[in-house]
C-alpha cells in the first residue's frame, strides 16, 4: 500500500441538540490534510457525536461540513467513503478475517485476484498476514483490532475515524498499539480524526489535539502547547495533574506570598488587572536545596506527607496560605523524598516559562 | 478429571482430601436438582414412547409382526396423509416466515418499551385456548361467515368462497397459531445483532439494501431457521386446528391417528403412524442440526 492522498476537513457551525442539553454547540474546527488529531474530552463531552456526525451516522440540527472542497452534510454514510475503526471493532461475526477485509472491496466491485491481493497486502501491513482464513472469535482482542484497521484502510480512504480503539485492550498492548497506530498513520498519509478520553493517549499519538466539553471546542493545539499552555482551568485540569491558586494581576504585575512573580508571556495571562489562577504543576515545581536561585519564582511550602508511588514520589505540602500542592521528585538516592521529614519547611522553586496564568473563571 | 500429581515424598498437600469431598458433594448437589425433571421426562417421554414402539409391533392376534408397518407402506392413502402433513406444515412455515420476519425485524427496531408491548400483542393468542381461537376462526372463515357476508354486502364476490373445510382454512388456522413460534427466536437473534455492525456495513460502503442482504439477513439466519424448525415440527403433529378446519378434508397423520384410533380401535396401526412421524421428526432434526449447526444456534451464538 502506498502513500495515498488525503483531505482537509471543514466544520463551520456545526449544531446538535438532545433535548435541552447541546452534544455539539456551535462547533468550529479545520483539520488540516493528512494531520492526526485527536477529540479529547470526558465522557459525554461530544467528542463521540462528532466523530459520528463526520461518518454521517448521526444528523446534525445545523452547520456544515466539508471533505475537501466537497460539502458532505446531507451525504447518507455509505456514499462518504471515510474509514472508521469502531470501538467494539465491529466485525462481521460470520465472515472470515480475508471476508472481513474484502467487504468493502467487494462493495466497490474490486476483481477477485486484485482485492486478494489488497485484502492480504492490508493484513501484512497490520503484521496478520497468513490470518485470512481464520474465524473472527479465534482471535485476541489485539489481532480483531488489527482486523478493524485493516478493513478500514483497505479501501484506501483519505479520511479516517477512530472511536476509542484502543479502549478494550490492556495497558501494555494499549501501549505498543497507540505507536503502531501512529507509525501505519505516517505511512498511509490519511487525515486522521482520533476520539479518546485517555489525556497520554493524546499526547502520544496526535499532531494536535482538539480538547472537547460541554458540546464546545475548548482548545486546539499542539500537545505540548495544550500540555505547557492550556487556554483554561478546563483544560489544565483534564490534562495532567495541577493545583490552582487564586492571584491577583495590579497594574501589570502578579506576586504570591510577597513575591512578585515572573510569568509566562502567554496572551491570556497578561492584560488587563484582575483576578486570574496560578497553575502548578507537581512535576515542574522543584524543592530547592541550599543553592542559588535566581531566576526562578519561590515559594514557602510545608511537607505534609511523602507518597511514594514506585517510579516517582509525590511529596504532599502546603503553601503559605494553606493551598495544598503536590510536588513531584525522583523516588530514588538523595532526592528530596528521602531527605526530607514531614513538617520540614522549604522552598519551591518555579521557572518563570512553567510560571502560567490562566483565565480566573473557568469557562464552563 | 484433574490430573493430579503423584505425591512426592510422604505428607499429603494440606485440605487436598476436604477439598475433593467438597467438589464431590457440590456435584452431587447439582444432579439432586436435575433429578425430579429426569424422572418426569422418564415417566412422561420414554416410557410411553417406549409403550408406542411396543403397540405398533403386535399384530392384531398379539404376536409381534411388522405388519402395520406394512400396511402403511403399501396403502396409498397413508402415503397421502403424509404428503399432505408435510405439504400443510411446509406450506405454514412458509407463509410464517414470510409474514413472520418483516414483523420481527420491526420490533427489533422498537425501543424496547414499545417493542416489549408489541411482543405482549404477539404472544396474547398464546394465552387463549387454542380451541377458542380455532373455533372463532370457523365463525369468520364459514359459507355464512362474517367474511363472506362483508364481501358480499360490498359486492367483492357474488358466491360465498370456500374459506373452510379445506387447505385454505387449515393454513389460516395454523400460520395464526404457529406465528409467535416464529416470531420468538427470530426477535430474540435480530435483537442480539450489534447494530454497530450495520454502521460499519455503511461505513464501508454498502448501501441500506446491501448491508441488509450481506449483514443483517446472514446474522439473523440462526433464528429464523430455528423458529421455522420449530413450527414446522410442531405442525407435523398438529391435531385441533387441522382437524376442525380442514374439515376432515385436509387429513395429516394426527388426525389420521385419532381415527384410527375413535373408529376403528386399531391401537397397532396407530403406534405405528405415530412411531413414523416420531421417526420422521427425528432425522429431520438431526438433518437441520448438521446442516445448520443447530447446537450453536440454541445458544443463541455470541456475535
Amino acid at each position: 500500500m502506498v502513500r495515498g492522498s488525503s483531505l482537509p476537513i471543514s466544520i463551520r457551525q456545526l449544531t446538535k441538540r438532545y433535548g435541552d442539553t447541546h452534544a455539539l454547540d456551535h462547533v468550529d474546527l479545520d483539520i488540516r490534510s493528512g494531520e492526526f488529531l485527536t477529540l479529547l474530552g470526558p465522557s459525554g463531552s461530544g467528542k463521540t457525536t462528532l466523530l459520528t456526525v463526520l461518518a454521517g451516522f448521526t444528523r446534525p440540527d445545523s452547520g456544515s461540513l466539508k471533505f475537501g472542497e466537497t460539502e458532505v452534510i446531507c451525504t447518507p454514510p455509505h456514499q462518504r467513503d471515510v474509514g472508521m475503526v469502531f470501538q467494539n471493532y465491529a466485525l462481521f461475526p460470520h465472515m472470515t478475517v480475508a471476508g472481513n477485509v474484502a467487504f468493502p472491496l467487494k462493495l466497490r466491485g474490486v476483481k477477485r485476484d486484485e482485492s486478494a491481493r489488497r485484502v492480504e497486502q492490508a493484513l501484512e501491513m497490520v503484521r496478520l498476514g497468513g490470518f485470512g482464513a481464520r474465524s473472527i472469535d479465534q482471535l485476541s482482542g489485539g489481532q480483531r483490532q488489527r482486523v478493524a484497521l485493516a478493513r478500514a484502510m483497505v479501501f484506501e480512504p483519505r479520511i479516517m475515524l477512530m472511536d476509542e480503539p484502543l479502549s478494550a485492550l490492556d495497558k501494555q498492548l494499549r501501549e505498543h498499539m497507540q505507536i503502531e497506530l501512529r507509525q501505519l498513520h505516517d505511512q498511509l498519509g490519511m487525515t486522521t480524526v482520533y476520539v479518546t478520553h485517555d489525556q497520554r493517549e493524546a499526547l502520544t499519538i496526535s499532531d494536535r489535539i482538539a480538547v472537547i466539553n460541554g458540546g464546545r471546542v475548548m482548545q486546539l493545539d499542539a500537545p505540548r502547547t495544550i500540555y505547557e499552555r492550556p487556554a483554561n482551568r478546563f483544560v489544565a485540569e483534564f490534562i495532567g495533574e495541577s493545583t490552582f491558586v487564586p492571584v491577583t494581576v495590579a497594574r501589570g504585575a502578579v506576586s504570591f506570598g510577597g513575591r512578585t512573580l515572573q510569568t509566562s508571556p502567554v496572551g491570556a495571562t497578561h492584560g488587563a488587572d484582575g483576578p486570574r489562577l496560578l497553575m502548578l504543576r507537581p512535576e515542574r515545581l522543584q524543592v530547592l536545596g541550599p543553592g542559588p536561585t535566581e531566576g526562578l519564582n519561590l515559594f514557602d511550602a510545608q511537607l505534609n506527607a511523602v507518597v511514594y508511588q514506585g517510579d516517582s514520589s509525590l511529596l504532599q505540602m502546603s503553601l503559605a496560605d494553606g493551598t495544598a500542592v503536590g510536588v513531584r521528585c525522583a523516588s530514588f538516592g538523595d532526592s528530596a523524598s528521602a531527605r526530607l521529614e514531614p513538617g520540614a519547611r522549604v522552598t519551591l522553586g518555579l521557572a518563570p516559562r512553567d510560571t502560567v496564568l490562566l483565565p480566573a473563571e473557568a469557562a464552563a | 478429571m484433574i490430573d493430579r500429581p503423584a505425591p512426592t515424598g510422604g505428607e499429603e498437600p494440606p485440605n487436598a482430601r476436604a477439598l475433593q469431598r467438597s467438589e464431590t458433594w457440590e456435584r452431587r448437589r447439582l444432579l439432586g436438582l436435575v433429578s425430579p425433571a429426569l424422572l418426569l421426562v422418564t415417566i412422561l417421554m420414554l416410557l410411553p414412547v417406549g409403550w408406542l414402539f411396543y403397540l405398533s409391533a403386535l399384530s392384531d392376534s398379539g404376536s409381534f409382526s411388522l405388519e402395520h408397518y406394512r400396511r402403511l407402506w403399501e396403502q396409498p392413502s397413508y402415503a397421502r396423509t403424509f404428503r399432505t402433513t408435510f405439504e400443510v406444515s411446509a406450506l405454514t412455515t412458509g407463509i410464517c416466515v414470510l409474514l413472520g420476519y418483516p414483523l420481527a425485524y420491526f420490533l427489533s427496531e422498537l425501543p424496547k418499551r414499545a417493542a416489549n408491548l408489541c411482543m405482549i400483542a404477539v404472544l396474547l393468542p398464546l394465552w387463549t385456548s387454542m380451541l377458542v381461537r380455532t373455533y372463532a376462526w370457523l365463525v369468520l372463515l364459514q359459507r355464512r361467515g362474517l367474511i363472506n357476508s362483508w364481501g358480499q354486502q360490498l359486492g367483492w364476490w357474488d358466491e360465498p368462497l370456500a374459506l373452510v373445510h379445506n387447505l385454505t382454512g387449515t393454513l389460516v388456522g395454523t400460520v395464526h397459531v404457529m406465528l409467535p413460534f416464529l416470531v420468538m427466536p427470530l426477535y430474540a437473534a435480530m435483537c442480539a445483532i450489534d447494530r454497530d455492525l450495520l454502521k460499519a456495513a455503511a461505513n464501508l460502503g454498502a448501501s441500506p439494501v446491501q448491508s441488509f442482504w450481506r449483514v443483517f439477513f446472514p446474522l439473523s439466519l440462526p433464528g429464523l431457521t430455528t423458529g421455522a424448525l420449530i413450527v414446522f415440527i410442531l405442525c407435523l403433529g398438529f391435531y385441533i386446528t387441522p382437524a376442525v378446519l380442514g374439515g376432515g378434508k385436509v387429513i395429516m397423520v394426527s388426525t389420521r391417528i385419532a381415527s384410527d384410533i375413535e373408529l376403528f380401535f386399531n391401537w397397532g396401526a396407530a403406534s405405528a403412524l405415530g412411531v413414523v412421524l416420531l421417526v420422521l421428526t427425528m432425522a429431520l432434526i438431526v438433518a437441520a442440526s448438521r446442516l445448520l449447526r443447530l447446537d450453536g444456534v440454541m445458544r443463541g451464538r455470541a456475535a
